[in-house]
């Protein structure tokens, strides 16, 4: 175990404790601890059903576990956000935490124009004036290299990359506190996926904006994350700064991971 | 002893068709609809002597609120002589001995289909409408169970997103009657088919409006001096009918919603849409002394 | 004045899937100041590389302390919490590669001006200063505002000195930092390294070719080892 901050003195954006989840016999989170400061990048690692997704479900309060305690230092923002009821979820989703998920109808309505699914998020918070809601929504289109002569068509229309895209562009229209992603490249060409990332990390560069970011592709991880967490059946097995768990990794685990990658 | 001697003479002990106990409840959820503007209030529609989609949920208030002193309208897309109002009229005055009108100034239920007359309504009068669909959501959230924690949340994004995507491929706001509208700031609901036109006549009125849906078995209640809101953006402004400039090619009034009535030759003449205010319109140009109302409209502009 | 005390340190690989552990390094002391020039010899495998990763915390002590005295007191690198490590890399400790971590899509310059822009500097003047060095390392003006991702190895290289010593670190690790470098280049880093070794600036370092930069060079630390059972050592590069 490492020693607790001695020099940065910042409080951690995100705090979850020994989340914890069950469904019926199957233990999908024993737990589960995650920190991150204010700007990081926290990728979680590990392979279809370790339970990463499920813990990312819970921090967008998707998913109500068992056991844990969850905070996010946020003004108006207080005590473990896992006893909020239905109304303060929802709307803490919706103006602090941005999502982007693996499959796209997740997280659009794929029928209306992409403008409009941004723009949704903003109705959601409040926003009334038609006009700055285009503005805002075409700021955001572009923020996330979207090519804006197609903002209105419908994301059924668009290739999976354009689709990432639009959900990145919702999910930073009201520029969360908290962008979570959930394997966002995967099902991606792979030359679209490097797109896609380098959009990731160029948003991540410009706007300091601290992510958590999951998924079982190591390129993916090492791409964006400062530190790593890496996940097996519902635990966590390792946790360290990236460069660490990639050029020396002490789990059993997450060794097979990395060579088998390498 | 006869049977005559051990019996009374038939005489009425109820009226308005429904039995006492349906009554008892239809009035208990109007109570709770007045009491929380805009939300629909489930209750259990009886049957009618008519089809559903016929008017059953306006048809079971009007009955319940009746009695045989109240004096019944009934109008149909405006019309007091349409099949389906004439029957209603006929039904009601039948069930309860009331008298029934066709002057709005005259009468102190007023049952509609998709219209609200033109002339002011006033405290003591009750707006009863027809709605076919009570759920503004529908069209966003199939599943009725989710819609109603959106309600409950005022989770309204998806409304507004609608009018968006309207604006965004048509250029303006294509929702024509039944137009969603914010009720004490709070509930979203349909003001049943009525056009545009309408809508404002509701917001801060004298009149109480109760909406029933018999088919859907929910009625919800604009009470009287209640907001009512058009759902519309900042700076897109809500529009009403463009008719301020059509005049009735039968009786002469101009500024009010007009049936449209295409012409073989090419284009459309005009009709006041509010019957019995062109038929009051025809005797005022005939010399007679008729009494007609203030009217929301005038000139074909809303007055404040 | 004392900027790295070393006890004791030692690391080693547990490689699970052979069910083996292989020593890198064994119970390594030694004091390093401020302006101080420290060269690690040894021979192929001794664990030099290792031992410069496991001080900047890309690997992982076995044991030991690595008690490095920063602006912000002393601290145990080999036990800092990683926010710490990730602050002082940005701040107080530089690491010279081989190798540039080059992004897409940013230009030379702007990788260069990046430390800059960290530390609060305003954007014209940390491209100014970036230009400065990216010509003091013989890059080509007309590739300043190019992607280094399509730059040569030699190139990509003296994109990355300018970038890790655009700042004075209070520590600087080097990792064969000449290995890919024209004379000029090499001529031009050397200048640097004694700027900043002037300034304060503790260094330690890995050379293949020593000779490179003798004139540096305070202290040598030979990892070799003098027994038969440190033949064992490999310097594991994943």
């Amino acid at each position: 175990m490492m020693d607790a901050p001695q020099i940065v003195k910042t409080q951690p954006l995100l705090m979850a404790r020994n989340v914890s989840k069950s469904f019926g016999n199957i233990a999908a989170l024993q737990d589960v601890s995650a920190t991150v400061y204010p700007g990081e990048v926290l990728g979680i690692v590990g392979e279809s059903g370790s339970g990463k997704s499920t813990f990312l479900r819970c921090l967008n309060l998707e998913e109500h576990p068992d056991q844990g305690s969850y905070t996010l230092d946020l003004p108006n923002v207080q005590g473990n956000l896992f006893d909020l009821d239905r109304y303060a979820r929802r709307m803490l989703c919706a103006t602090r935490i941005g999502i982007v998920y693996q499959n796209p109808h997740l997280g659009l309505l794929m029928k209306h124009s992409s403008s409009g699914n941004v723009a949704e998020r903003l109705l959601v918070a409040g926003e009334r004036r038609f006009n700055v809601l285009r503005e805002k929504a075409r700021d955001a289109l572009d923020a996330s290299e979207f090519p804006l002569d197609r903002m209105d068509a419908p994301p059924i229309e668009l290739s999976g990359g354009m689709q990432q895209r639009v959900q990145l562009a919702k999910a930073i229209a009201l520029e969360p506190a908290l962008l979570l992603l959930d394997e966002p490249t995967t099902g991606l060409d792979v030359s679209v996926q490097a797109l896609v990332l380098d959009t990731l990390k160029k948003l991540q560069q410009e706007r300091k904006i601290t992510m958590v970011i999951v998924s079982h592709d190591l390129g993916v991880i090492r791409t964006l994350s400062d530190r790593v967490m890496v996940m097996r059946r519902g635990r966590v097995v390792e946790e360290g700064l990236a460069d660490q768990v990639f050029q020396d990794p002490q789990h059993a685990y997450t060794q097979q991971l990395v060579h088998a990658k390498l | 002893m006869s049977l005559k001697s051990l019996t009374k003479a038939w005489e009425p002990m109820s009226y308005g068709f429904l039995d006492a106990s349906a009554k008892r409840e239809i009035r208990r959820k109007m109570l709770k609809a007045i009491a929380v503007p805009g939300c629909q209030i489930p209750y259990a529609s009886r049957e009618v002597p008519m089809a559903r989609g016929w008017g059953t949920g306006g048809l079971q208030i009007s009955c319940t609120l009746l009695n045989p002193k109240t004096t019944i309208k009934v109008i149909d897309q405006g019309a007091d002589d349409s099949v389906n109002a004439a029957s209603i009229r006929r039904f009601l005055a039948g069930v309860s001995g009331a008298p029934t009108t066709t002057d709005t100034l005259k009468a102190d239920l007023i049952q509609s289909r998709h219209r609200i007359p033109e002339e002011i309504l006033r405290e003591d009068q009750v707006l009863v409408l027809q709605v076919p669909n009570p759920e503004p959501l529908r069209p966003v959230q199939p599943n009725m169970s989710i819609a109603r924690q959106m309600h409950a949340d005022a989770d309204y994004g998806r409304m507004w997103l609608q009018l968006y995507e309207q604006i965004v491929r048509s250029g303006r706001v294509m929702q024509g009657a039944s137009y969603p509208s914010l009720v004490n700031g709070r509930f979203v609901m349909t003001p049943s088919p009525i056009p545009r036109w309408d809508v404002p006549k509701m917001h801060m009125a004298k009149h109480l409006t109760i909406l029933s849906a018999g088919r859907e078995k929910r009625l919800h209640a604009v009470p009287p001096f209640t907001k009512v809101e058009p759902l519309v953006f900042d700076d897109v402004p809500y529009k009403v009918e463009d008719h301020g400039a059509h005049v009735c090619t039968r009786s002469g009034a101009k500024g009010y919603f007009m049936n449209e009535i295409p012409q073989d030759d090419g284009p459309s003449t005009f009709e006041v849409s509010d019957s019995e205010l062109g038929v009051k319109s025809i005797h005022r140009a005939d010399g007679e002394a008729v009494q007609i109302g203030e009217t929301w409209y005038k000139n074909g502009e809303m007055t404040e | 004045m004392t900027v790295l005390d070393v006890h004791h340190l030692t690391k080693g690989f547990t490689m699970h899937h052979l069910g083996a552990h292989m020593a890198a390094f064994d119970d390594i002391s030694f004091l390093l100041n401020a302006g101080e020039f420290l060269l690690l010899k040894g021979q192929n495998g001794a664990g030099k590389s290792t031992l410069l990763r496991t001080l900047y915390r890309s690997y992982l002590a076995q044991s030991g302390e690595i008690l490095f005295h920063s602006n912000h007191g002393v601290i145990d690198l080999a036990r800092a919490a990683d926010i710490d490590v990730t602050y002082l890399r940005r701040t107080e400790i530089g690491f010279v590669t081989q190798f540039l971590t080059a992004r897409p899509r940013v230009s030379a310059e702007a990788l260069v001006a990046e430390p800059l822009r960290l530390a609060g500097r305003c954007a014209e003047d940390a491209l100014d200063e970036a230009r400065h060095w990216l010509n003091a390392f013989g890059v080509k003006p007309a590739l300043w505002a190019a992607y280094p991702t399509t730059f040569s190895g030699g190139e990509q290289q003296k994109v990355n000195l300018a970038r890790t010593l655009i700042l004075p670190p209070r520590l600087l690790f080097l990792d064969e930092p000449t290995a890919s470098l024209d004379v000029n280049a090499r001529a031009a880093l050397i200048k640097r390294l004694t700027e900043l070794k002037a300034q304060g600036t503790a260094m330690i370092g890995v050379f293949h070719h020593p000779g490179d930069v003798a004139t540096l060079i305070d202290r040598e630390i030979d990892l070799t080892p003098d027994s038969a059972t440190g033949e064992d050592r490999k310097d594991v590069v994943i």
